[in-house]
Parts: C-alpha cells; sequence; structure tokens
C-alpha cells in the first residue's frame, strides 16, 4: 500500500489513472478507512487530497456556492452565508456522525460512498446541488443524482475526482430542508428520509419545486410527481395529503430489520410533507 | 519497510516518526510514541475512546492515518494536565466520581475540552449533544454531564 499526498488535482488525477491496481480516495476518511479495518476495502493506493489546493474551501461565487471536496461537514455548519442560503443542504450534513466524525466527514464522500441512506444527499438532489468532476479527459459537471448508481457504487471512471459541489445562488423566497426517521434520538442511519426545495412567488405560491427520498430505493428518488404536486400551490392540506399519497407510490423500499416496505412508505410522505412545511416557512410563506 | 516520515506537533512538541501507509493515527500514537491514553474501543469511530483534537477540531484518531498528521497539531490527554496540577475536568470528573472502569475517560476529558472551547457556557443539552460521540457504559453518563457542567463554572471564574 501507499499513500500520497498530491498538491494538484492534475497531479492527483494521473496517479489514480495510472494507478495499476485498486486506489482509493481520502477525504474525511470516516468511511475508507473503516471499511480498511473490516476488511472490505484493501487499496493498494491511498490518494489524499486535502492538500490540494482549494479543496478544503467554500468559495461564495456570482452563481452560488463552491464546497471543496476536502471540507469537512463540520465547517458547513460554522458557514452563515451557507446556512442561510441553503438551511436544509447544511441541516442534512450536519447529521451525519458524532462531532469526532463532523470534524472530518465531506458531503462528497457521503456522495461517493454512495450509500442509499446517505444524509446529504437527498438535500443535495433536492437543492439541485451539482459535482465537478475532474479527470483524465478533463472537467465536467454534473447533477449530483447521477453520481450514485447503485449502493456502493458511483458513475465516476477510474481517474476521476469529485473536486467541488455547487449550489445555486438562491433566488428570492426560497427554501429547503432535510429530515430523516431513526428509531434514536441521534448518531444512526436514516430509515426514511426526504429533502424538499421550495421557491414561491410573491403571493406565496410555489412556482418551482424539488422532491427527493432517501433510504427508500437503491439510489435515491427524485420524484417530480411531487414537484408538480407542489407547484401551484399555497401548501394547503388537500396538497399535502396529495404530496404524502405521491411519494408513498414513488418509494421502493426494501424490507429490513429497520423498517418494512410499509412503514417507509407511510413515513416518506409524512416526512416530505413535514419537510415541505419547514421549506414553505423558510422561503417565507406562512 | 522503511515507511513515511512524518514530522508534526504532539501536545506542543515537534516529533518525528515513522508509520506505515495503512497505520492509524491511534496506532502511532499508542504503539510507536508510547502515548497510550488513547484507546482503541471500537477501532471504527463509534465510541470516542481514541478522541484527539487535530488542527482545533476533534476527531477519532482511529478514523485517521498516521501519514496525515504531517504538518498539523495533535492534542491528546497526555498534554491535559500542567505537570502535577490537573485540568479543571479532570479534577471535575474525579470530585463528581465520573468514571468507573475509565476506558472512556481520556476520550470524554477531550471531548469535553473541545466543547467547552467553542462554548464556554453550555446548556445540559448542548452537554449531551457534544459528548453524543462518546460512549460509557459504566457511569449512566450523568456524573459525566454534572462534572462538565461544574468544571464550566470554574474554567469561567478563571
Amino acid at each position: 500500500m501507499r499513500y500520497i499526498r498530491p498538491l494538484s488535482i492534475e497531479d492527483a488525477v494521473g496517479q489514480l489513472a495510472g494507478s495499476a491496481g485498486t486506489a482509493a480516495i481520502l477525504a474525511g476518511g470516516s468511511d475508507l478507512l473503516v471499511r480498511m479495518k473490516g476488511g472490505f476495502a484493501e487499496p493498494e493506493l491511498i490518494v489524499d487530497i486535502k492538500a490540494i489546493d482549494g479543496l478544503s474551501e467554500i468559495r461564495e461565487t456570482a452563481e452560488g456556492f463552491s464546497i471543496g471536496a476536502a471540507v469537512p461537514c463540520a465547517v458547513l455548519g460554522e458557514n452563515t452565508a451557507l446556512r442561510k442560503a441553503w438551511p436544509g443542504v447544511v441541516e442534512a450534513a450536519k447529521l451525519i456522525g458524532s462531532k469526532q466524525v463532523q470534524g472530518r466527514c465531506t458531503i462528497v464522500g457521503n456522495l461517493c460512498n454512495a450509500s442509499p441512506a446517505a444524509d446529504s444527499v437527498p438535500a443535495l438532489v433536492a437543492a439541485g446541488a451539482k459535482a465537478v468532476v475532474v479527470g483524465p479527459a478533463g472537467r465536467r459537471t454534473i447533477p449530483v443524482q447521477s453520481v450514485p448508481t447503485a449502493p456502493g457504487k458511483t458513475s465516476l471512471a477510474k481517474g476521476e475526482i469529485i473536486e467541488a459541489i455547487l449550489l445555486d445562488k438562491r433566488e428570492p423566497r426560497s427554501g429547503d430542508a432535510y429530515l430523516r426517521f431513526i428509531p434514536r434520538t441521534e448518531m444512526d442511519i436514516a430509515v426514511v428520509s426526504a429533502g424538499v426545495n421550495l421557491t414561491l412567488d410573491e403571493h406565496g405560491v410555489i412556482k418551482s419545486a424539488r422532491v427527493a427520498l432517501g433510504a427508500v430505493a437503491a439510489t435515491v428518488l427524485l420524484v417530480e410527481e411531487a414537484a408538480e404536486v407542489l407547484i401551484g400551490s399555497r401548501l394547503d392540506e388537500a396538497t399535502l395529503e396529495r404530496l404524502a399519497k405521491v411519494c408513498a407510490g414513488a418509494c421502493r423500499p426494501i424490507d429490513d430489520k429497520r423498517g418494512t416496505i410499509e412503514f417507509r412508505r407511510k413515513v416518506a410522505g409524512v416526512l416530505a410533507q413535514r419537510a415541505a412545511t419547514s421549506a414553505y416557512a423558510r422561503a417565507g410563506g406562512k | 519497510m522503511a515507511g513515511i516520515a512524518v514530522s508534526t506537533t504532539i501536545n506542543g512538541d515537534a516529533v518525528e516518526y515513522l508509520c506505515q501507509p495503512d497505520e492509524t493515527l491511534l496506532d502511532v500514537l499508542r504503539d510507536r510514541l508510547g502515548l497510550t491514553g488513547a484507546k482503541e474501543g471500537c477501532g471504527t469511530g463509534d465510541c470516542g475512546a481514541c478522541s484527539i483534537i487535530l488542527d482545533d477540531r476533534l476527531v477519532c484518531s482511529c478514523l485517521v492515518l498516521g501519514a496525515e498528521a504531517e504538518g498539523r497539531r495533535v492534542e491528546t490527554i497526555e498534554g491535559m494536565a500542567h505537570g502535577d496540577t490537573l485540568h479543571p475536568l479532570q479534577q471535575k470528573f474525579l470530585e463528581h466520581a465520573a468514571l468507573q472502569c475509565g476506558i472512556c475517560t481520556p476520550g470524554f476529558l477531550i471531548a469535553a475540552k473541545d466543547l467547552l472551547a467553542k462554548n464556554p457556557d453550555p446548556t445540559e443539552e448542548e452537554i449531551r449533544f457534544g459528548l453524543a460521540g462518546n460512549l460509557c457504559r459504566c457511569t449512566g453518563y450523568d456524573k459525566i454531564v454534572r462534572a462538565v457542567q461544574d468544571a464550566a463554572i470554574v474554567m469561567k471564574g478563571a
């Protein structure tokens, strides 16, 4: 096994692309080191990306925010501008692990670990976040939801690294929220989760919406029918009821010890309602 | 195998060591440097017994590679007391009997130190939340929370 700490993204990409055996990217290590300890991962090359210029920064640009791949989730929570613009994304990132894990774990790691129950992913998908992928063929920007393809699998090719996550600049009267169900109060893996992102017009009518569900399918679900239910409404009771029904119907959950199919469907609807209510209030609706 | 040469700062002292690429910082501290205060409970970041402070961030040293400490600042439980003078948290843990077997104690003390550095006047809920990454199977947590509350009062007065 080799450990390297390249100073440029090009060097990191070159090392990953040129490695003969299995290679792993190390940012926070809160998934990688656990997998190595358990014997589930034995990379021949570990590429620590934390010394690469700019990867440990959150940048506010004219287009919005660029969150570097090595930024720990704790830092997201400490960024006032990001918290104000994207409270749902930040609350999702802050739910990952303990204080100790927060100091290390990253949203890009959460995304690339490709767990169906990843907390930050439904919030990012609802937010319409994009991933900047750098690889041997250059740089491309893709929607976050196209990264995970199956549990533990991503669409990234050999040598590719996600450099940053992009979040748009907020339109006025916008809000997002993320909620998950776990059997305990903290420190657990989502049984079901929901992220909702809304923008209202000047009369409080929802003009755009995105609804994402987590832990109810092999990958995060972007539920377009749920967004259609919300658009044009002021989030009245009838709309919330339809939202729950559509979300429950969109789920393709598994039965396991943490929740049955029936339970997950029902909770997905309830969480979508509550997340929508919270996002609506954050957007300035009543 | 020669290993990776690492230069770092531990409890204010410049330290150099050689480690293997897959060796955790916890193993380096305990097995190479003789700093056995940080404990290995789970080895997977769940129990907090190996808590240290890395560049002002509380982390589990079992989830950090030894090689990653290059050029950084590491604080361990060994740096908490000043000579024979205990840190107020250590003193209050003794007074409140906030430990039994003691395996989790260094991790709790480091986590509590980090908590009070960032929030000198925490509510009970903030203390319980802030220490939720540390597991204790003996005390039931209550005495630990009382000790941290009491230490916070002492530290504010200092």
